[in-house]
């Protein structure tokens, strides 16, 4: 399992191209392989925020190709890329990740209306999901009721429902403190060995850059270092 | 997705009830203004019927100018019944008057003297209602009515005896005696102290002109179709008649009802500007509010156009809720105002008793005005959630979701 799910090829942002540009990416490569769990990590203002965005479809490179399990995004119209993201990429925010009227439960289930998904088989991801990110308690809370840490959990759950191809993460701990913060890690850990997600997060955090298996440093648009990922198959 | 549209309302009570609050408040206020606004345009014209002259009034040609017996008409069924013919036309009343002097045994007063159906007049003028004292008058009736105003200056109570002189048709001598029956209370001071009615047989008797009047007042079933029906009429009858609206023999007035008319214009625009921009506070501050939560739903996958029917179905009801909720309350309100009418006082009221109109305004109670404010605010507040949905187009995840 070391097929590559995100393939960026020489890709550049430039924001005020017509004054004084600033490259927040430049000419950057980089593969991640399915089954990674990757930090990104770097100063502030290095590029991280801007490097997800772009791997997410978010935001266009200025130049390069983004290729997502075979599929060059640059090249799709806005509406295809919304349809996208919609099915390839989960998303993992700082905070205010849910729709803060629907329950945790609708929460997560809201993607799969969105992709269509029957009632049967919504049910049932929910019951799994939940399970995994240990909420099934506070399943029927609305997200004013949860815990930062809890909301984020729910949040990787929500990303986790539309079976993406692999989890975007950009700062998921910054507001939480060190226990929730080591607590959703554990459970994204948990999922990437596990269930083989993909994991792709920036950080500030050295804890969290830690429990990393390969970290990735940006340094003003450009990858400083890069620890290749510990090669290992988790087949069952 | 409905359902989702109806958590956020129902979820958000705060934000929905303020959006609803100013739908609601918008409704009442226009509602309120154009029932004011007709009400005091409708009051005004029903004062012009009563006040005397009726919408529409046919006479000999010559007698506007020269305004003496001598100018009157014959009256019978062959001119009034090719009026009666026009569609618009609910009756007609004729009245012979002329001017001469009443006295009683202490005073001497000039007064103007109308001799009247007094069935017919009251179906176009409804004199009766204006009686304060004593009785109407019945049909060949030898008693007079009198003005309050009159009475008082000649100290006439009710049955009193009043003489009447003056100068009949051709230049006869006109004198007779006549017993006090009502009184009646006028608002303009100018009919309040000078008007005199009898019947029509008694004034014809008086001034030695049978089978005369002076003038046919005609009543309308649409008074605003008045220059149609006055065209009527001069069509229907020969061209020795002239006829004439109310607008034409009162000319200020009508220029007053309409710089009144043309104002309540003005301070209705200005309200709908304001319930714009009160709704489109509103909705400004709901997609402040919602600016990252809108951003986040694009940028997990949500496309523009489901998440626009959200909103717009959001926007429907709630500007619909309040909508309704406007229109049930301002039907008590309105119909209060109706009951009990706002009075003018000061400089206004001083301008309409000039015009003999009492400086009273209800609110006019018609369903239109409900239907058609409703409906204005309504369209208001769906065009004006055209902007959040313009918003959602140009939305860009990135951007929104930066704080
Ligand atoms: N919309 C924008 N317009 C102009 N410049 C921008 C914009 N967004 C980001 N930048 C610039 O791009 C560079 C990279 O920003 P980015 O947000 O990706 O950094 P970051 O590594 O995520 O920082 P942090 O750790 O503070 O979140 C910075 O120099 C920033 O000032
Ligand atoms: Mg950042």
């Amino acid at each position: 399992m070391n097929d590559i799910v995100i393939d960026t090829h020489n890709i550049s942002r430039v924001y005020n191209p017509t004054t004084i540009p600033v490259y927040a990416i430049k000419n950057l490569h980089l593969h991640i392989r399915r089954g990674e769990f990757t930090a990104l990590v770097g100063p502030s203002g290095s590029g991280k925020t801007t490097l997800l965005n772009l791997i997410g479809g978010l935001d266009k490179p200025d130049e390069g190709q983004i290729v997502i399990n075979g599929t060059d995004i640059t090249k799709l119209s806005p509406g295809k890329l919304i349809d996208f993201r919609l099915h390839n990429i989960g998303f993992v925010f700082q905070s205010f990740n849910l729709i803060p009227v629907l329950t945790a439960r609708e929460n997560a289930e809201f993607i799969m209306l969105l992709q269509g998904i029957s009632k049967n088989e919504r049910d049932e991801r929910i019951k799994q999901l939940f399970r995994q990110v240990d909420l099934e308690e506070q399943i029927e809370r609305r997200p004013s009721e949860l815990s930062g840490g809890q909301q984020q959990r729910v949040a990787v759950a929500r990303a986790l429902a539309s079976k993406p191809q692999f989890i975007l993460a950009d700062e998921p701990t910054a507001n939480l403190d060190s226990k929730s913060a080591s607590n959703l890690l554990d459970i994204m850990n948990k999922l990437n060995k596990e269930e083989n997600i993909t994991f792709l997060f920036s950080t500030h955090d050295q804890r969290v850059i830690d429990r990393a298996r390969r970290v990735i440093t940006l340094v003003d648009g450009q990858i400083a270092s890069d620890t290749e990922p510990i090669m290992t198959s988790y087949a069952h | 997705m409905i359902s989702l549209a109806w958590k956020n309302l129902w979820r958000n009570k705060n934000r929905t009830a303020i959006t609803m609050a100013a739908v609601f408040f918008a409704v009442i206020l226009s509602v309120f203004t154009t029932s004011l606004k007709d009400g005091i345009f409708d009051n005004l014209v029903k004062n012009v019927v009563s006040f005397y002259t009726g919408y529409i009034q046919v006479r000999k040609k010559g007698y506007w100018d020269e305004q003496v017996l001598d100018n009157s008409m014959a009256y019978n069924e062959k001119v009034n019944a090719p009026l009666l013919s026009i569609e618009n036309v609910s009756g007609g009343t004729p009245r012979l008057e002329t001017f001469g002097l009443i006295s009683t045994n202490k005073n001497t007063k000039g007064c103007m003297v109308v001799g009247i159906d007094p069935e017919k007049e009251n179906l176009v003028t409804s004199l009766k209602d204006k009686i304060i004292k004593g009785s109407y008058l019945a049909d060949g009736d030898k008693g007079v009515l009198l003005s309050e105003g009159l009475a008082d200056r000649i100290k006439a109570e009710i049955n009193d005896t009043v003489y009447l002189i003056g100068q009949g048709y051709h230049g006869a001598t006109a004198a007779g005696m006549f017993e006090v029956k009502g009184l009646l209370r006028f608002g303009s001071p100018e009919l309040n102290n000078q008007i005199i009615y009898l019947s029509l047989p008694a004034a014809a008797e008086l001034f030695s002109a049978e089978g005369l009047s002076t003038s046919l007042v005609v009543s309308l079933k649409n008074p605003k179709a008045l220059k149609e029906s006055v065209d009527a009429i001069q069509q229907k009858i020969s061209s020795e008649y002239e006829v004439m609206s109310w607008e034409t023999m009162i000319p200020d007035v009508k220029q007053h009802i309409e710089s009144d008319t043309r104002s309540m214009k003005y301070i209705q625009g200005i309200l709908y500007l304001l319930v714009s921009f009160g709704i489109f506070g509103t909705l400004l501050m709901m997609m402040v509010e919602r600016k990252y939560e809108l951003g986040m739903l694009v940028a997990i996958g949500m496309n523009k156009t489901k998440l626009s029917l959200i909103i717009i179905i959001e926007s429907v009801l709630t500007v619909m809720g309040g909508c309704l909720l406007g229109l049930l309350a301002s039907i008590p309100i309105i119909y209060y105002f109706n009951k009990k009418p706002l009075v003018m006082g000061g400089e206004i009221a001083v301008i309409y008793e000039r015009f003999g109109f009492e400086a009273v305004f209800p609110t006019s109670t018609n369903a239109a005005i409900f239907y058609n404010q409703g409906f204005t605010v309504l369209i208001i507040g769906l065009l004006l959630s055209l902007y959040p949905v313009y918003k959602i187009i140009i939305l860009d995840p990135t951007t929104s979701m930066k704080r």
